[in-house]
C-alpha cells in the first residue's frame, strides 16, 4: 500500500522520471527507514517510560542524571541511550562450551521477528507499510518465530538456567498463542476479513462501533487477547522463561553487550506489536473515537500510537505490581480457563451475529 | 505431578545466585521442573566467628556477633550482652533496659521488612521489595542517628551502651511508627492478599508442628507452624515481661498451618506487635538514667559458664560463654536460629517445583552471615 502510494507520488512530483526503477526501490526503503527510525525512538521511548513509570510505583525518583545538560539533566531523559551505549560497548563474549553459530544466530532471530511484525500495523488510511490480505495472520504466524530464538538462546548457551528458560518459555509461548488466536478468530468473525485495514474499517464511527463494545462478548475475548500478549511477551507475571529470582536471567543468562540488548529491545518491540494488534483488533485501531471528529491522516497516526501506548502503559504497571505465576499455573490459567472461555466466546459470537442478522 | 519420571539432573543454585540471599549453595536434584532433593552447602562465608572470639577480650566480642546476622546486629548485641550481664551478674538500670527494648524492636521491624520484601521478590513482585527497603532506612536512619551506623552497630556494650540515644530521637520514632503503621498496611495489602503470591505460597512447604520442633526451628518459622513460643513471653529477658503484646502464630488462613503464607504473614503480624512494644516503651522510658552507669571497668567475668538465649527476629539465638576468669573468652558458642531453619529446608522443600523450592527458602528468612558465622 505504502510503496504504491509513494512510488506514485515520485511519478506524479516528477512526471519525466514517472515509472523509473529507482523510484520504486526508493519506495521500497523509504517506508523501511521510518519503521526503522520508529522503532528506534519508540525503544527509547517506551524503555525511558519503563524506568520512569516503574519508579513512580515504587516510591522512587528513577532516572536523573542523563539527558538536556548531562548530569544536572531534571528528567534523565537520555538514560535509555546512555544504557543503550553501554550495552553496545561492553565485551562480546561467547561462552566456550556454547554452541556458537546457534548462540549468534538467536538473538537476531528474535529481533527480526519482532522487526518484520509491525510492517502489518496500521497508523492511519494510507500509512502501513504493507497491508496484507492476512495481516493479523501473519503478525500471529511471525509472532511464533520467538519462541524458535528462545528455544535456540537457551540451549545454544549450554547452562542450565538458560535451558529451563528456553523449555519454559516455549511451553508458555505456544501455550498461550491459542487462547490469543481463538479470542481474534471471534473479531475477524465480526469483521469477516484478516485484513488489518479492514477491520479498522469495521469500527468506524466513535468510540461504540469498537469492536470491544460490540456485544457482550467482546470484552472478554479482549482480556484473553491481553493476557495472552502478556504471556507471549514474557512479561510480568508471566516472565518465568527469564525469571531473575529463580532462573537467574533465564535464556538470556550467558547473553551479554550488544546480544543482551537485541532480546531486551526485542522484547519491548513484542510489547508494541502486541498492544498495536489489541488496538487494532478491539479498539478501533487509528479511528477516532469521535467519530468524523479529529479523524485526519496525523491524527490517526496520534490515535493508534496513544492507544498502543495506553496497552503498553498497562503493561508495565501491572509488571511492576504482581508477582509470578509457578509454570504449572501459568499453564493451568491457559487450558483449563482461558481456552474453555475463548471457544465459548466463539460459539457466543457466533450465535450473536446470527440473531442480529 | 511425579507420575512421568525423566532423566535426573543435578543443578547447582548458588553460590552465586539472586535468590539465595548470601552466599548459599543449594545442590538439588530435578526431574523437569521438580526438585526431589536438596543438599545446602553452606560455608562461604565462614569467618570463624566463634575461633575469633577466644581470641579477643570480652568487649572485642559485640562487633564480631554485629557481623553474624547483619540483617539484625542489635538483636545479636543484644543477645550477648544479655548473656554476660548474668555471668558477671549485672544489673543495668532502667533506661538502658528500656533503649535496648526500642533498638532490638527496630531491628526486628527492619529485618522483618527486608524478609517480607525479598519473599515479594522471590516470587516476582519487585515493587513491595522496594516498599519495604523505603521503611527500612527511615529505621536506619534513626539507628544512625543514636550511633552513626547503618549496619553493624556496636551500640549494645555489657553493662550498658555506648551513647546515649541522642536528643529528638523519642519524637523521631514516634513520628516514624506514625508513618509506618498504614505501610503495614499497604505491605500487606499489595503482598498478602494478592491472589497470585497466595496460589505461589498458601499449602507450599507445610511444616508441620511436629518437624518444626524436632530440628529445634525456632522463631517466627516455629510461630507459624502454630506453636506459641517466644521468648520474649516464654523465658522472658530484659524488661518484655513488662509490655503488652500478643505472639501471633500462623493459622493456616490461606492454607494448611505452617505453609509458607502463614511464616511470611506471621513477620507482618510480628511488626504490628512490635510497634506497640515500642510505644510502650518510649512511654514508659525514665528521662534520666546514665547509660554507663554500670559499665565494668575491665571485663573479667568469673570462673563459669552462662547460657542465655533471646528472640531475635529469626529466632532462639543462644550464646553459651565459658569463662576461665581470664579477659578472654575460653569458649564461646553460639546456638543460630538462621541454621536450624536450613536444616529443615530438605525435608520440607523436597518434592516441589523448583520455583517452589526458592519460595521456601526465602519464607523460612536465613541469613548467611548467622549461619556460617
Amino acid at each position: 500500500m505504502t510503496v504504491d502510494f509513494i512510488f506514485e507520488g515520485l511519478n506524479q512530483l516528477f512526471p519525466s522520471f514517472a515509472g523509473n526503477d529507482i523510484f520504486l526501490i526508493l519506495a521500497m526503503l523509504l517506508p523501511f527507514a521510518g519503521l526503522f527510525g520508529f522503532i528506534t525512538i519508540y525503544g527509547f521511548g517506551v524503555i525511558y517510560s519503563e524506568l520512569k513509570v516503574s519508579s513512580f510505583i515504587q516510591d522512587k525518583i528513577g532516572p536523573m542524571g542523563q539527558g538536556p545538560g548531562l548530569h544536572a539533566g531534571k528528567w534523565g531523559l537520555l538514560q535509555p541511550v546512555a544504557d543503550g551505549l553501554k550495552l553496545f560497548f561492553k565485551e562480546d563474549i561467547i561462552p566456550a562450551s556454547a554452541d556458537k553459530p546457534l548462540f549468534i544466530l538467536a538473538p537476531f532471530l528474535i529481533f527480526i521477528g519482532a522487526f518484520i511484525s509491525i510492517i502489518a500495523v496500521p497508523f492511519g488510511e494510507k500509512i502501513i507499510v504493507a497491508d496484507m490480505n492476512i495481516g493479523i495472520f501473519y503478525v500471529l504466524g511471525i509472532g511464533s518465530l520467538a519462541v524458535i530464538a528462545v528455544i535456540l538462546a537457551g540451549w545454544s548457551s549450554n547452562n542450565k538456567w538458560a535451558l529451563y528458560g528456553g523449555m519454559r518459555s516455549a511451553a508458555q509461548i505456544i501455550s498461550y498463542e491459542i487462547p490469543a488466536g481463538i479470542s481474534l478468530v471471534v473479531v475477524i468473525m465480526l469483521t469477516s476479513s484478516l485484513s488489518m485495514q479492514e477491520i479498522i474499517s469495521y469500527q468506524a464511527g466513535g468510540l461504540f462501533n469498537w469492536v470491544i463494545f460490540d456485544n457482550p462478548f467482546m470484552p472478554i475475548a479482549f482480556v484473553i487477547y491481553f493476557i495472552s500478549a502478556l504471556a507471549e511477551t514474557n512479561r510480568t507475571p508471566f516472565d518465568l522463561p527469564e525469571s531473575e529470582s529463580e532462573l537467574v536471567a533465564g535464556f538470556v543468562t550467558e547473553y551479554s553487550g550488544a546480544r543482551y540488548a537485541l532480546f531486551f529491545l526485542s522484547e519491548y518491540a513484542n510489547m508494541f506489536v502486541v498492544s498495536a494488534v489489541a488496538a487494532t483488533a478491539f479498539l478501533g485501531g487509528w479511528q477516532s473515537p469521535f467519530s468524523d471528529f479529529l479523524n485526519t491522516p496525523i491524527w490517526s497516526m496520534f490515535w493508534m500510537i496513544s492507544k498502543t501506548f495506553f496497552l503498553i502503559f498497562v503493561m508495565i504497571w501491572i509488571r511492576w505490581t504482581v508477582p509470578r505465576l509457578r509454570v504449572d499455573q501459568l499453564m493451568h490459567v491457559c487450558w483449563k480457563v482461558f481456552i474453555p472461555i475463548g471457544l465459548f466466546n466463539i460459539f457466543g459470537v457466533a450465535i450473536w451475529t446470527v440473531l442480529r442478522g | 505431578m511425579g507420575l512421568v519420571h525423566g532423566e535426573e539432573m543435578v543443578l547447582n543454585i548458588g553460590p552465586q545466585h539472586p535468590a539465595t540471599h548470601g552466599v548459599l549453595r543449594l545442590q538439588v536434584r530435578t526431574d523437569g521442573e521438580v526438585v526431589s532433593q536438596i543438599t545446602p552447602y553452606m560455608g562461604y562465608l565462614h569467618r570463624c566467628f566463634e575461633k575469633h572470639c577466644e581470641n579477643v577480650t570480652y568487649e572485642q566480642v559485640i562487633p564480631y556477633t554485629d557481623r553474624c546476622d547483619y540483617l539484625s546486629s542489635m538483636s545479636m548485641n543484644f543477645g550477648y550482652v544479655v548473656a554476660m550481664e548474668r555471668l558477671m551478674d549485672i544489673k543495668v538500670n532502667e533506661r538502658v533496659e528500656h533503649i535496648r527494648v526500642v533498638m532490638a524492636e527496630l531491628q526486628r521491624i527492619a529485618s522483618h521488612l527486608l524478609c517480607t520484601g525479598v519473599f515479594g521478590l522471590d516470587l516476582g513482585a519487585f515493587t513491595p521489595f522496594l516498599w519495604a527497603l523505603r521503611d527500612r532506612e527511615r529505621i536506619l536512619d534513626l539507628f544512625e542517628f543514636t550511633c552513626g551506623a547503618r549496619l553493624l552497630y556496636n551500640y549494645m556494650w555489657v553493662g550498658g551502651l555506648s551513647h546515649d540515644i541522642p536528643v529528638g530521637f523519642v519524637e523521631s520514632t514516634f513520628e516514624f511508627l506514625d508513618y509506618f503503621e498504614p505501610k503495614i498496611d499497604e505491605l500487606e495489602n499489595i503482598l498478602a492478599h494478592n491472589k497470585i503470591l497466595v496460589e505461589r505460597s498458601a499449602d507450599i512447604g507445610v511444616m508441620p508442628k511436629d518437624i518444626a520442633i524436632s530440628y529445634g526451628v525456632t522463631g517466627p518459622n516455629l510461630r507459624a507452624s502454630g506453636v506459641k513460643w517466644d521468648l520474649r513471653k516464654n523465658d522472658s529477658y530484659s524488661i518484655y515481661d513488662r509490655f503488652e503484646f500478643d505472639i501471633p502464630i500462623g493459622e493456616g488462613k490461606k492454607g494448611t498451618v505452617g505453609d509458607c503464607w502463614d511464616r511470611f504473614y506471621v513477620r507482618i503480624l510480628e511488626m504490628r506487635e512490635s510497634v506497640k512494644i515500642i510505644r510502650q516503651a518510649l512511654a514508659s522510658m525514665p528521662k534520666d538514667g546514665d547509660v554507663h552507669q554500670s559499665l565494668p571497668k575491665k571485663i573479667r567475668p568469673p570462673k563459669g559458664s552462662v547460657y542465655a538465649r533471646t528472640e531475635t527476629p529469626r529466632g532462639d539465638l543462644g550464646y553459651y560463654i565459658e569463662s576461665d576468669g581470664s579477659p578472654i573468652p575460653y569458649r564461646l558458642k553460639m546456638r543460630s536460629p538462621a541454621f536450624t531453619a536450613l536444616s529443615v529446608m530438605d525435608e520440607i522443600a523436597a518434592g516441589w517445583l523448583l520455583s517452589d523450592v526458592l519460595a521456601i527458602l526465602g519464607s523460612l528468612d536465613i541469613v548467611l552471615g548467622e549461619i556460617d558465622r
